[in-house]
C-alpha cells in the first residue's frame, strides 16, 4: 500500500471521530479514493469507449474485408493493403502528405518564431495586434479556404489581378491548375492558417524567459545575436519541439483544406492520405480500402505521439 | 543622432515586420468583405481595381438570407457546438477531476490514454464512425455531430482541465473532508468553483473547435435544413456557373462573425488555452 494512500485513509478515520455516528457503510464505501474516483470516471470513460475505442477496432476489422456497395462484404486478410501496395496513387498521396506536411511546417515553424520574436517588445496595441494576427487560426478553416480558392482564380482572382495590374505578368500563373502550382498553393493556406498557433505558442514560451538571463548576458558582453543563440533558443527549444509535434500531427492528417481547395487535383497531385481515404470510401464506396488507408496512418501518428511523451518527460 | 537610430531599429525591428505579418493575415478577409459588397457587373470586370469598391450593394447578402439557409445553418451550428460543448465539459472534467486529484491504481495509465486520444484526429476515424451512425440511424439529425463531436472534444478539455485542476491546493480539500463534507462535496463546493478560468478556457476552445469541424458534418449531414455552416457554404454556394463568388464571400464572411465575436470577448481565455498544452508541456 503506497503512503499516500494510507495518508489519507489515516485522514478518513481521524475525520470519523467528527462525524455523527449512524454513517452507513456504504457512504464509507464510496468515500474511498479509488470508489470515488471510477464512480465519477465511469461514465466519460463508457463514452470514450463507445465512440473511440469501437470505431478505432472496426476500423481495423473493415479494413480485413472487401465490401462493394451492392453484396455482402468478404473477407481478404491483408487483400486491402496488397492492394494498396500496388496502388500508384496511394503512393503519390503518402508522398503528397510528406512533402506537404515537411514543407508547411518548416515554414510555420520559421515564419511563428519570427512573429513571436517580433511580438516579444513593447508597444502600443499590442493585445489587439496578437487578437487580429491570430484570426487566421480562428475562423473556421473551411470559410477561409473559400476565400483563397477566390483570390487563387486564375482570371479574376486577387494575385492574378494584382500581377496583372502591375505589369509584373502578363497572364498570372494557373495556381490551382497546374501539380506543382497546386501544391505551393495549398502549402501556403496551411501555413498562413498555421502560422499564428506557432507564433502565439512561441510568444507565450519566450514570456516565461526571465529577464535577469539576458541582463548577465549582456553583462557578460554577449551581442544581439549570441544572446538569441545562448539564451533564448535554447529556452524555447521545449516549446518549438512540442508546438511542432503538434502541428506535424494535425498537418499530416489535414483533411478539409485539400479537399476544398483542390479536391485532390490535378490529376491526383494534392491527393492526401486522409483524402485519398475519403474519395475511396465515400466516393468509390470501398470502405475496407479506406480504412485501409486512414490505418497506414496509424504508425506514423505512433512515431509522433512517442517523440511527444518522450519531449514532455524530458521538460 | 542616437535617436535617429533607435527610431530606425524600432522600424526595421518591430513596425515594418508587424506591419507585413498584419497584411498576410487580413488581407483574405478584406478581399471577401470587398468581393461581398460589389455588384456582379463590378465584380466580374476585368477593368475595375479588385480591392476598391465603386458602387457598395448588399445584394449578395440579401440573396443569400432570402435564397438560401443560411439563418437556419447558423442556428443549427450554434445549437450544434452549444450542445457539444457542454456534454464535453461534463464528461471532460470527471474525466480530469480524479486523474489530477486523485490517486488510484490505473491512474497513470488512463491519464496517458487521454493524452493520446486528444491527439487522435478525424481522418483517422470516419470511415468506421460513418458505419456506426448509419447503424444508430442517426444520418442526417443534428444528435449524429452533437454525438461525435464530444470525442474530439473531451480528450482536449480533460487535458486542459488537469492543469488547472492540480494548482488547487490539495489542503483545501482535506480541510473541507476534516469538516465532516463528502469528497462529492469537497469537489463540487471547493475545488471546481476555484477553476472557472480553466472552465471558462475549456468551454470557449471546445466551442470554437465545435464551430470549425468539417469532416464528420459533412459525412452524417447532407440535407440541407440540418447543415452546419462551413458544410452549407460548401455544399450550397458552390455552384455551377460561374457567378457565385459574391454571394459564397458573403456566407463566408458571415459565417465567421459569430466565431469572431465570441473569440475577440474571450481572446486572453483562447490563448490561455491554446498555449497551455504547449507551454506547460
Amino acid at each position: 500500500m503506497n503512503p499516500v494512500v494510507e495518508a489519507s485513509r489515516a485522514t478518513a478515520l481521524e475525520s470519523r471521530a467528527y462525524r455523527p455516528v449512524g454513517v452507513s457503510r456504504l457512504r464509507e464505501f464510496i468515500e474511498r479514493e479509488w470508489v470515488f474516483s471510477w464512480l465519477i470516471l465511469t461514465p466519460p470513460v463508457l463514452f470514450l469507449l463507445a465512440f473511440l475505442g469501437y470505431p478505432f477496432f472496426y476500423g481495423v476489422y473493415l479494413s480485413f474485408f472487401r465490401r462493394e456497395v451492392a453484396g455482402p462484404p468478404t473477407f481478404v486478410g491483408f487483400g486491402n493493403f496488397v492492394t494498396l501496395a500496388n496502388d500508384p496513387i496511394f503512393w503519390q498521396s503518402v508522398g503528397n502528405t510528406v512533402k506537404f506536411t515537411g514543407a508547411a511546417t518548416v515554414l510555420k515553424a520559421f515564419g511563428g518564431l519570427g512573429m513571436a520574436l517580433v511580438m516579444n517588445q513593447n508597444f502600443k496595441f499590442k493585445a489587439i495586434t496578437r487578437a487580429v494576427l491570430l484570426l487566421p487560426f480562428i475562423v473556421p478553416t473551411v470559410l477561409s479556404t473559400v476565400a483563397w480558392q477566390w483570390i487563387y482564380d486564375p482570371g479574376l482572382g486577387l494575385f492574378n489581378r494584382l500581377l496583372v495590374e502591375s505589369g509584373l505578368a502578363k497572364t498570372g500563373p494557373s495556381w490551382l491548375g497546374t501539380p506543382t502550382m497546386a501544391m505551393i498553393s495549398v502549402i501556403i493556406v496551411n501555413t498562413w492558417r498555421g502560422l499564428p498557433f506557432f507564433g502565439i505558442s512561441i510568444l507565450a514560451g519566450l514570456q516565461t524567459i526571465p529577464v535577469d538571463q539576458h541582463e548577465s548576458a549582456t553583462i557578460d558582453g554577449a551581442g544581439t545575436w549570441d544572446r538569441f543563440r545562448h539564451v533564448t533558443l535554447p529556452s524555447l527549444l521545449p516549446v518549438i519541439l512540442i508546438v511542432t509535434t503538434f502541428s506535424i500531427i494535425l498537418t499530416f492528417f489535414d483533411f478539409q483544406l485539400v479537399y476544398v481547395l483542390t479536391g485532390g487535383g490535378p490529376a491526383n497531385s494534392t491527393h492526401l492520405m486522409a483524402t485519398y481515404a475519403y474519395s475511396l470510401s465515400m466516393g468509390a464506396g470501398q470502405m475496407g480500402l479506406g480504412s485501409a488507408v486512414a490505418l497506414s496512418m496509424v504508425p506514423v501518428l505512433g512515431l509522433l505521439l512517442v517523440l511527444l511523451t518522450y519531449y514532455v518527460r524530458k521538460d | 543622432m542616437v535617436g535617429e537610430l533607435t527610431w530606425r531599429k524600432r522600424l526595421l525591428g518591430l513596425w515594418a515586420p508587424l506591419a507585413l505579418f498584419s497584411v498576410v493575415a487580413l488581407f483574405p478577409f478584406t478581399w471577401m468583405a470587398a468581393t461581398s459588397l460589389k455588384t456582379n457587373a463590378e465584380l466580374y470586370d476585368p477593368k475595375a481595381m479588385p480591392l476598391t469598391i465603386r458602387h457598395p450593394s448588399l445584394v449578395h447578402y440579401i440573396s443569400l438570407l432570402q435564397e438560401t439557409n443560411f439563418l437556419t445553418w447558423i442556428a443549427n451550428t450554434m445549437l450544434v457546438a452549444a450542445v457539444a460543448t457542454g456534454i464535453s465539459l461534463l464528461l471532460g472534467t470527471m474525466l480530469a477531476y480524479p486523474l489530477a486529484r486523485m490517486r488510484f491504481r490505473g491512474a497513470p495509465l488512463l491519464a496517458i490514454t487521454v493524452a493520446v486520444t486528444y491527439l487522435v484526429p478525424q481522418s483517422l476515424l470516419f470511415v468506421p464512425m460513418a458505419d456506426l451512425i448509419g447503424r444508430l440511424k442517426l444520418g442526417n439529425t443534428l444528435s449524429a455531430v452533437m454525438l461525435t463531436y464530444p470525442t474530439l472534444l473531451v480528450p482536449f478539455i480533460a487535458w486542459l482541465l488537469m492543469g488547472y485542476f492540480k494548482t488547487v491546493p490539495k489542503e483545501l480539500e482535506e480541510q473541507a473532508l476534516i469538516d465532516g463534507a463528502s469528497r462529492w462535496r469537497a469537489m463540487t463546493r471547493v475545488i471546481l468553483p476555484l477553476c472557472m478560468p480553466g472552465f471558462i478556457s475549456a468551454g470557449i476552445f471546445a466551442f470554437t473547435l465545435a464551430q470549425n469541424e468539417f469532416l464528420y458534418a459533412l459525412l452524417f449531414l447532407s440535407r440541407s435544413d440540418v447543415r452546419t455552416v462551413p458544410i452549407g457554404v460548401v455544399g450550397e454556394l458552390i455552384r455551377g456557373d460561374a457567378f457565385y463568388w459574391g454571394q459564397l464571400m458573403a456566407g463566408a464572411l458571415l459565417g465567421s462573425v459569430p466565431v469572431a465575436l465570441i473569440y475577440s470577448f474571450f481572446v486572453k481565455y483562447y490563448v490561455a488555452g491554446l498555449t497551455a498544452g504547449a507551454v506547460k508541456g
